[in-house]
């Protein structure tokens, strides 16, 4: 076997590549000898944080992963839920950070091209997609212009392709400047039976590589990329950005999808990061099996490639299917069928290597267990700050106790505005299955069956983090994250059945994000418990930082439950509906200011915590809210978030086009009092409306206040002496604001 | 009744506009590749971006084989629907005038809007009254309705303008806000908006039901 380069150059080789001098000393170890280049430039990336998780992996095993609705959990290309008729969904979110940052329009694209696959790839059509953005204030350029290739490469994908996105959130804060995120998660549908495992399996079967031809796009892309803090030079990183091809993509997972219903593949893996390296190694692994693979045999895009450039390289639109070989004619003959390449690379051995030959030329010879288990695992070495290390953001509202002028400036604020500018730019209508589109409910209803007849169960998701509430304090912003995450599903009557999470977080190997990195896990799993929810895969992206400093620390949460009867979910918005219906707040949040959107407008530096929780109030709560929705007869249910309680009823009237009037009672009210209840934020209460006998019924079951009327054209605060009056025009138009973003 | 829905590799509303056609009567995929239209009464090309659209939009599906059979079907005056990305297909064809530019923002846009029907005298608008107002999606990149002067006068003329956006409702910049037309002989037409996606109120809408039940009445009839 040919070792291009000698041992200290090697080395050398092994540090650019992101290894450590003891993991490169462990590689030697491991094999018996000092890696070839080929079998280092796999290492590197089968050990990088993005494919290995060393930093990450002992932290997850807090989070709960079983559940009586879990099906497949962690582990899989995507984890799925019973959600009845004998049908699953199957889900998964993941990060497209560092690509994004460096090329927006691609990284975006192919962020959504990548979660698809790992659907289709469990033998589920995707059927709806939902995106979690995070960009620099909005009045830089770079954010800008980040923002606008982000939305236009996430809708190029989803819609190309005909799947729906149907959902997401975007959030405007410095510390992402340098480094925005970019996470698509995505859902899919199935036959329970149809669901599929990526082990390899049965010796002599053959490895066949299906989709686009491999070129030299996405080299080193896991760990130049994905696992280093992004610097100056990123420009440079741009040739290590792939490119989507959304057309291939499509015939790939038509051509997947009826192999998998005609039962012609053994397994099925998409190839993501670090490419047919850990794809392969990754079902030799779960299956117990070795592979050995010609890299001869792979359709090029460029015909000099090297061997170890075809195994790592990370050209997109492209699977990997374990096949029996009396199968093998009529997977040719589908693939054929849908215009779809399709190679024999390679077989399934028992030799438990990954034997990598060039023809007849054997260029590398790895132990399956030695990539997949035995990269080291690190532990965090966690500190607490003595101060908060974010920087206060830049004021840019004056402290004032106009209450109309703050509500307008939170309305307009890039957090709170309407995000019609972005959803329109995706097609959320495509399969037919959007019950609940953006902006008409709390979180996205689908129905799982086309029964026009009524009565078809639907599935309700939403995907949730405030990065600036977990930069607070990373415990209780993350329990935060969550219980939102659930209280939008409770919002159209959805019971939560599992989550997936994508931990964005700065470099781990220093001791403040390693403290973020675990308090915030200790609080996703301690809410996850409190819910019963269990964590069903998911995502881990680290090194999310640049010169500036490293990201507000932000675990995005993507939840899903099942909502028995699609129109009851139907039948309840979130705006306000009729007039002379009673408005009431459900729930008993403790809201304040600190952290809050008003406190960032008025430049207010971050505190060090937030209050404490009551997290079985808070879901007692959501179930009350889910059960009176599931029943019928509220009108409108909306979760209080960012902005708070004022900005949730403006919301109300907006989306309902309709006015409002509050009584806060006749005696002389306090300002300094009121303003935490208008404006603080503090998760756990709903803003409902309905017929007064329907919130009375509410109120039977969990804390409920009624303190108005929905009618006229304004929103109508009475406070005593004085009533601020703002015309629903006036609310429209901040509400507006970011139309300006897309000109 | 039977109607055939064409499939394009890169078409993403087939089995939409096949939901709607079932409503209706029977329905069925007919593959591009296949010049056999199996004996359907009348033909919809559903939306999508047929080979991925990566060259002008609805360029490389016109060749198809099954758009060979379509013309002739649409010559022997068979009823032939293109909905967006068909409609597209349809112009580039030259079985339908005009054609399809881009929209005036340059972005993807999909919004409820509302489109009125100026001819019902056609096989998909039978079932409406002439100025009835449908509320349908719209979603495309590309659906700015054009053709010159000229042409639009005549076709004003003798009622080859079937569809138009509601006043304040044109989303893309269409001439004279044009939604949707049909041939001289009125059994081809083509729309921007998606009927496909207005069949249901519980996803919207199901105005757009009357599109399908037109053509089921024709054949009835």
């Amino acid at each position: 076997m040919s070792t291009e380069a000698s041992a200290p150059d090697l080395r050398a080789e092994a540090r650019a590549l992101g290894l450590t001098d003891s993991e490169y000393d462990l590689i030697g170890a491991k094999l018996g000898r000092p890696p070839n280049g080929l079998e280092l430039a796999v290492f590197s990336l089968m050990w990088s944080e993005h494919c290995a998780y060393k930093h990450s992996k002992k932290l997850l095993g807090r989070l709960p992963v079983e559940g009586p609705h879990l099906l497949m959990g962690p582990g899989e290309n995507a984890g799925a839920v019973d959600v009845g008729d004998g049908l699953a969904i199957a889900f998964k979110v993941e990060s497209h950070n560092h690509p994004s940052a460096v090329e927006p329009f691609q990284g975006a694209a192919t962020g959504v091209g990548g979660i698809m696959r790992d659907i289709f790839a469990v033998g589920a059509r995707p059927i709806a997609v939902l995106d979690s953005l995070r960009f620099g204030e909005l009045d830089s350029p770079r954010s800008r212009y980040l923002l606008d290739g982000a939305v236009s490469g996430i809708g190029h994908y989803g819609n190309s392709i005909g799947v729906a996105t149907v959902g997401g959130e975007v959030y405007f804060e410095g510390p992402y400047e340098q480094n925005c995120l970019v996470n698509a998660m995505c859902l899919g549908i199935a036959p329970q039976e149809r669901l599929t495992r990526s082990a390899a399996a049965g010796v002599g079967n053959h490895l066949v590589l299906m989709g686009a031809r491999t070129g030299r796009d996405g080299i080193g892309g896991a760990s130049v990329l994905a696992s280093a803090e992004l610097d100056s030079e990123d420009a440079d990183k741009r040739p290590t950005v792939q490119i989507g091809d959304p057309f291939e993509e499509k015939k790939v997972m038509e051509a997947c999808l009826e192999l998998l219903d005609r039962e012609l593949l053994a397994s099925l893996q998409d190839l993501g990061a670090a490419g047919l390296s850990s794809s392969s190694s990754e079902m030799a692994s779960k299956g117990e099996v070795g592979l050995d693979i010609d890299v001869s045999r792979v359709p090029l895009r460029e015909a000099d490639m090297e061997p170890f450039e075809i195994m790592v390289s990370e050209s997109q639109e492209r699977m990997l299917a374990v096949v029996e070989p009396e199968q093998l004619a009529a997977v040719e003959a589908v693939c054929e069928r849908w215009e779809v390449r399709c190679t024999v690379i390679g077989s399934v051995t028992d030799s438990r290597h990954l034997r990598v030959f060039d023809g007849d030329e054997l260029v590398g010879d790895m132990p399956v267990d030695a990539l997949v288990d035995d990269c080291p695992l690190y532990d965090l070495a966690p500190e607490q700050p003595v101060e908060q290390i974010y920087p206060a953001p830049r004021r840019t509202l004056a402290p004032s106790d106009d209450l109309a002028e703050n509500l307008l400036a939170l309305l307009g604020s890039s957090n709170v505005a309407s995000r019609r500018p972005l959803f329109e730019q995706y097609d959320s209508l495509v399969q037919s299955r959007t019950v609940r589109r953006p902006e008409a409910a709390d979180a996205a209803v689908l129905q799982l069956k086309h029964d026009t007849g009524g009565g078809s169960s639907a599935i309700a998701v939403s995907i949730d983090g405030n990065g600036r509430r977990v930069a607070c304090d990373p415990y209780w912003g993350t329990v935060e994250a969550v219980l939102e995450c659930a209280s939008n599903l409770a919002c159209v009557g959805a019971e939560p059945l599992g989550l997936t999470n994508c931990l964005n977080f700065g470099n781990p190997e220093k001791p403040h994000i390693a403290w973020q990195l675990s308090r915030s896990v200790d609080g996703m799993a301690d809410a996850l418990h409190q819910l019963g929810v269990p964590v069903v895969g998911g995502n881990v992206s680290l090194y999310n930082q640049s010169g500036d400093g490293p990201i507000y620390p932000t675990p995005v949460v993507g939840m899903v439950g099942l909502v028995p009867d699609a129109a009851r979910a139907a039948a309840v918005g979130l705006g306000f509906r009729e007039e002379g219906h009673t408005i009431a707040m459900v729930g008993t949040p403790q809201p304040s200011l600190a952290g809050s959107e008003l406190a960032k407008l008025r430049g207010e530096p971050l505190p060090t915590s937030l209050p404490e929780i009551d997290l079985a109030a808070a879901k007692r709560a959501q179930e009350a809210v889910r059960d009176a929705v599931r029943a019928g007869g509220l009108a409108s249910v909306h979760d209080i978030a960012e902005g708070g309680f004022l900005v949730a009823i403006a919301e109300c009237c907006l989306a309902g086009d309709i006015g409002a009037r509050l009584d806060f009672g006749s005696a002389d009210v306090d300002w300094a009092a009121l303003e935490p209840y208008l404006f603080g934020e503090g998760v756990g209460g709903f803003v409902v409306s309905g017929e007064r006998e329907a919130i009375d019924r509410l109120a039977e079951r969990v804390p409920t206040d009624v303190f108005g009327k929905v009618g006229g054209d304004a929103l109508w605060v009475g406070l005593g002496g004085s009533a601020p009056r703002v015309p629903l025009a006036r609310l429209h138009a901040a509400h507006g604001a970011l139309a300006a973003a897309f000109p | 009744m039977k109607f055939g829905v064409v499939r394009f590799p890169g078409s993403c509303d087939e089995v939409d506009a096949l939901l709607a056609c079932e409503q209706q009567g029977e329905a069925e995929i007919l593959w591009h590749g296949d010049r056999d239209l199996k004996g359907v009464d009348a033909v919809v090309i559903p939306g999508g971006f047929s080979y991925g659209d990566y060259l002008r939009v609805g360029a490389i599906a016109r060749f198809s084989p099954v758009m060979e059979a379509v013309a002739e079907f649409a010559r022997d005056g068979g009823p032939v629907l293109g909905i967006c990305n068909g409609f597209q297909v349809l112009c580039e064809a030259g079985l339908l005038p005009g054609a399809l530019l881009p929209n005036t923002e340059l972005r993807f846009l999909c919004r409820q809007v509302d489109v009125r029907v100026v001819n019902p005298d056609t096989p998909f608008t039978r079932a409406c009254d002439v100025d009835q107002t449908l509320s349908i999606p719209v979603k495309h990149t590309t659906g700015r309705y054009y053709a010159p002067d000229a042409t639009i006068a005549e076709m004003e003329d003798v009622g080859q303008v079937v569809f138009r956006y509601a006043e304040s409702w044109n989303p893309n910049g269409s001439v004279r806000d044009i939604a949707g037309v049909c041939n001289r002989e009125r059994n081809v037409v083509g729309l921007m908006p998606h009927p496909e996606h207005a069949v249901d109120p519980l996803t919207g809408s199901a105005d757009g039901a009357c599109l399908f039940a037109s053509a089921a009445q024709m054949v009835a009839a």
